[in-house]
């Protein structure tokens, strides 16, 4: 009798798990989860919660994500081994072919229609920042659109890299500099150097002769066009003028 | 909302490892345990949302969760687990904490698994009375029973686990 009631009293000193009382409060939506996972940019940090991947960052420690979640968003965070299926989804997020949800609590409503508009940027193309500044409704507001996106939290899952000056500029790129700027957007398909041999020349929209469509050069819809058929403007202007609509997938103008 | 998050948090860190053994004594294996003892901090947490300030306050934690946690492992069909959050679907497999080591563990493994073959009725009476240690009373309340019946319960499940399945003729 008295052996078998020792014995499950040993039973109730068991502890729980290392890191038990983070998990229940992560899942509590009281705390973000995070782990690193190997994507096609190399090492990438996610941090997640239930409405949505709410942070991600190439860093290069766990200690320096950890501090740069702190200053930026400050929920707790809780390291945890990644679920079997999040490193699929964030693969298909990265190459384009699904759609996460996103948390973007905390940020103002302006940086979150940037980003929302961001995200409707298709893989392989870019935008100038006055695209998105016009899109959302503040047309004069392009400066304070690249602040959004150079503060944007979730750099790649979000296509921050997409924006770029439309003086052909790469500029500059939270998520690793100009140069990952440039790698990221070769790896999804843009044709760099043409892009800014266009830029370079004036050129801000290309249009086809046979539609008397223009669009961004990025755009697929003149993708198949013949090299011949294909005609440059510097402005809106000079498209309208030559006869010219603006293409209603990349949206260069407003259409009237 | 802030109040209650505080509250919670402290409900996690004072009564995770008690609620862990009970997930442990009630299944039988390590797994299963992380799992029921995650599911009763979450509908403790669902719950303690839509109570008023005061109820809170007056709540007895030690019983309320217990009774909680009784509910999960009964609800529970075998093979058929319900996903908690979409994002934090698996949980992988830990080693011994430090305090723990490999044969230690493998003795205690082995006793919860002893204990999880017990049937459920004698298993709750005796692992709330001995494992966890409540009174009678507090048994009681967890499980929705008289006392007698508790009293009885254990009484048999001490039987059986020390293997005196004969003789006793209550099955």
């Amino acid at each position: 009798m008295a052996t078998v009631m020792i014995d499950l009293k040993r039973l109730g000193d068991v502890k729980a798990p290392a890191g038990f009382a983070d998990r229940v409060l992560a899942q509590a939506g009281m705390a973000d989860s995070y782990a690193v996972f190997e994507t096609v940019l190399g090492a990438v940090y996610v941090a997640w919660n239930r409405l949505g991947v709410s942070a991600a960052m190439r860093s290069k420690s766990a200690a320096e994500f950890e501090a740069w979640f702190h200053k930026e968003v400050g929920r707790r965070l809780v390291r945890v081994d990644a679920p079997a299926d999040l490193a699929e989804k964030i693969e298909d997020q990265l190459e384009g072919t699904r759609r996460l949800r996103f948390d973007l609590r905390g940020l103002t409503p302006f940086s979150q229609a940037v980003l929302r508009k961001t995200l409707e940027i298709p893989r392989g193309q870019v935008r100038p920042y006055g695209w998105i500044a016009r899109e959302i409704g503040h047309p004069a507001a392009v400066r304070a659109v690249g602040t959004a996106l150079a503060n944007n939290p979730i750099p790649y899952f979000i296509p921050c890299h997409r924006v770029i000056r439309s003086d052909g500029v790469i500029g500059n790129y939270g998520g690793g500099g100009p140069e990952a700027k440039k790698n990221i957007l070769t790896l999804e398909g843009v044709q760099l150097k043409r892009l800014q041999e266009l830029a370079h020349a004036g050129f801000r929209y290309e249009g086809v002769r046979s539609t008397k469509v223009f669009c961004f050069p990025t755009c697929y819809h003149g993708r198949t066009a013949k090299e011949r058929n294909i005609v440059h403007f510097h402005s809106e202007q000079e498209a309208y003028a030559a006869g010219y609509r603006p293409c209603k997938h990349c949206r260069p103008a407003v259409v009237a | 909302m802030e109040g209650t998050e505080r509250v919670f948090e402290r409900l996690v860190l004072d009564h995770q490892n008690r609620i862990y053994a009970l997930g442990l004594a009630l299944t039988g294996n390590r797994h299963d345990a992380e799992e029921v003892a995650q599911d009763t901090f979450l509908r403790a947490y669902r719950a303690l949302v839509t109570y008023p300030p005061d109820r809170v306050r007056e709540l007895k934690q030690k019983a309320w969760l217990h009774r909680i946690a009784v509910n999960v492992v009964r609800n529970r069909v075998r093979g058929v687990r319900p996903r908690l959050v979409e994002l934090n679907g698996s949980e992988p497999a830990r080693g011994p904490g430090p305090e723990e080591d490999v044969m230690r563990k493998a003795e205690i493994d082995e006793l919860a698994a002893r204990v999880a073959c017990l049937p459920a009725r004698y298993r709750e009476a005796v692992v709330l009375r001995h494992v966890q240690e409540l009174s009678y009373a507090e048994v009681a309340d967890a499980l929705g029973q008289p006392v007698g019946t508790v009293k009885a319960n254990v009484h048999r499940g001490l039987k059986l686990l020390r293997g005196e399945t004969h003789g006793d003729g209550d099955d």
